[in-house]
């Protein structure tokens, strides 16, 4: 390539156009705009310790979210995301009162979520169902049944290891929770699958043209049923981050993270069509939905107006998305 | 079929055949979908296969790839017998096919659509145990190839949905010469492009055959099979009704003899 580094057949892209271009550089923008309001209007916003609670008030859906993410990544949908981390806390919970090993237990717990996820990417995979319908089946089934296992209501779960991950350390100026450490390495490894390894590659492919990426020889249904599987674990992960957060197994719990963690990847970029968007957009998308909460709370703004500025923006990221899904 | 003349005949040379079948069959229940067709592509050229709706064009490149097993008879690869179990098969062996549909992945990068499935890893420990793309590598490579094939395209990591359908269906094509070692087969390459945007893909084909590998083109458009094919393959009735060469036919004489109004 001596000779031919400046081929002629080529136009480069100038470094306006790729950071511009950038599927995360509108989110990334909303963020800080949305900081630099809260910060002008009250500067304890800016205080580190209310940084520290932003995160901390971030680390579960931000956790659900990377796996809903890989799975609209593929063009699908999973709306089991809430019920699997319930499931997580319930069983935990529930062998930790039982007296089993607190370690056993969670992992247990973990690898339930995980078949869990490998149940739903079976489904979708094998017998080829929309994931809208097979995650909405599994959301019914497991929801009732963790009712019926744990008797209809909440109970505390006192365990130093499930409450780990609430623990503090502190980072310069921040106090950062154990979950909040454990919430960025997952973005971290999770982004290197997604975008340094053949394996992420294939995501992309299946969710922009399937049948493209079965022709190439990409093998279409047992990559989809990794994709659920590695959602499943995450969600797991996830379910040991909200008894570190609070020490409660409730089966009534996380009813609202479903739509939660869809809007965080939706508002980061990530298209419901599957095969665009990313994890870094993802991220930025659970923070602007943690700043919204917390600056509207500072602000003394009724939280109501958090559902609505976050619906407003929903609905403008799914225009854009469209939008720029006609033009090319 | 005695009709036939090209160049490398002429001189006296046996040509090379690279992916031969003989006398292949294929029913479906009462129906004969091929009726001992025989093939032949040789070294170097471009054989166009045409054929009216319905003669068996589909079945036999399907038998040709693997994508279904013949009823009986035998195809050969290099004079070797083979039997492909599925299109991977094919894929295994040096055969490479383009659809007409395009199959790339919009959102991805030209180079990422020439490696789709066949990605590079990178060297040492950060590609076998980390699992490390060598994008680099593989952008370079599609630099390469792009260059050699002399394909005009916008920078090598432009997402394909910013080109042309033309220029799509040349990622395509690209990616197929790019592995191919034997052969390329396109079905119906540019069927769902503009004039303009065929041209580009049709001289693509060329620079593909310029390179060494033959081409099997499965087309409806007369013009491009003439404008490109070194010889044409008549498929009627589910058997090759004859070979011949756009030098001494017309496109009226390839039409007889399709719709069986001549024979060679």
């Amino acid at each position: 390539m001596t000779t031919a580094t400046v081929s002629p057949v080529e136009t480069p892209r100038s470094l306006k156009s790729r950071i511009l271009g950038a599927p995360s550089a509108g989110p990334l923008l909303v963020l800080i705009g949305f900081c630099l309001i809260f910060a002008l209007s009250n500067p304890r916003f800016l205080a580190t310790h209310n940084l520290s609670i932003i995160l901390q008030q971030t680390v579960i859906i931000g956790v659900l979210a990377i796996g809903q993410t890989l799975v609209i990544l593929t063009a699908g949908i999973d709306l089991a995301v809430g019920a699997i981390c319930v499931l997580g806390t319930i069983v935990a919970g529930k062998l930790v009162n039982l007296g089993y090993d607190p370690v056993l237990s969670m992992g247990f717990a973990i690898l339930l979520c995980t078949a869990a996820g490998l149940a739903a990417g079976g489904l979708v995979s094998g017998l080829r169902l929309p994931p809208f319908i097979v995650t909405l089946g599994i959301l019914g089934i497991l929801t009732a049944a963790l009712r019926l296992i744990s008797e209809g209501g909440a109970f505390p779960v006192r365990d130093p290891f499930l409450a780990w991950t609430g623990n503090t350390m502190k980072l310069g100026g921040f106090v950062l929770t154990y979950g909040v450490l454990i919430m960025f390495a997952l973005y971290a490894i999770v982004w290197y699958l997604l975008n340094q390894t053949k394996w992420g590659r294939h995501v992309y492919a299946i969710g922009n043209n399937t049948e493209a990426a079965r022709l190439v020889g990409i093998p279409v249904r047992r990559h989809l049923l990794s994709v659920y599987l590695l959602a499943g674990l995450i969600y797991g992960i996830a379910a040991w981050l909200a008894l570190g957060r609070i020490p409660n197994a409730d089966p009534n719990a996380m009813q609202s993270a479903n739509l939660d963690s869809i809007t965080a990847v939706v508002i980061g970029g990530t298209s419901l069509f599957g095969g665009r968007g990313g994890l870094i957009g993802t991220l930025i998308g659970a923070l602007i939905v943690g700043v919204l909460r917390n600056g509207l709370t500072l602000a003394g703004i009724d939280p109501l107006w958090q559902d609505l500025v976050t619906g407003i923006l929903v609905i403008i990221a799914v225009a854009l998305d469209q939008m720029s899904r006609r033009k090319s | 079929m005695s009709a036939e003349t090209t160049p490398l005949q002429a001189i006296g040379t046996k040509p090379h055949i690279v992916l031969e079948a003989r006398n292949v069959v294929k029913t479906y229940g009462h129906v004969t979908a091929l009726d001992g067709v025989d093939f032949e592509l040789r070294a170097g050229e471009i054989l166009a296969v045409v054929g009216d709706n319905g003669a068996g064009k589909s079945t036999l490149i399907k038998a040709l790839t693997g994508a279904l097993h013949p009823t009986s008879g035998e195809i050969l690869l290099d004079g070797v017998p083979i039997h492909f179990k599925g299109p991977l098969d094919a894929r295994h062996a040096g055969i490479e096919t383009v659809y007409q549909d395009l199959a790339v992945a919009p959102a991805l990068d030209i180079a990422s659509n020439l490696f789709l499935g066949r990605e590079l890893r990178a060297p040492g420990l950060l590609g076998s145990l980390f699992r490390r793309l060598d994008k680099k590598r593989m952008r370079e490579e599609a630099r390469r190839a792009m260059n050699e094939l002399k394909f005009r395209l916008p920078a090598i990591d432009n997402p394909v949905e910013s080109l042309s359908g033309g220029q799509r269906q040349g990622v395509a094509v690209a990616r197929a010469a790019l592995f191919a070692r034997k052969l390329v087969i396109m079905d119906e390459p540019t069927a769902a492009l503009g004039v303009r945007e065929t041209g580009q893909v049709l001289e693509l084909i060329r620079s593909i055959r310029d390179r060494g590998l033959p081409v099997v083109l499965i087309s409806h458009n007369m013009p491009n099979v003439f404008d490109i094919a070194d010889r044409i393959h008549i498929m009627r009735l589910g058997r090759r009704a004859a070979v011949v060469s756009p030098k001494t036919h017309t496109m009226n004489d390839v039409v007889a003899i399709m719709t069986g109004a001549a024979t060679a």
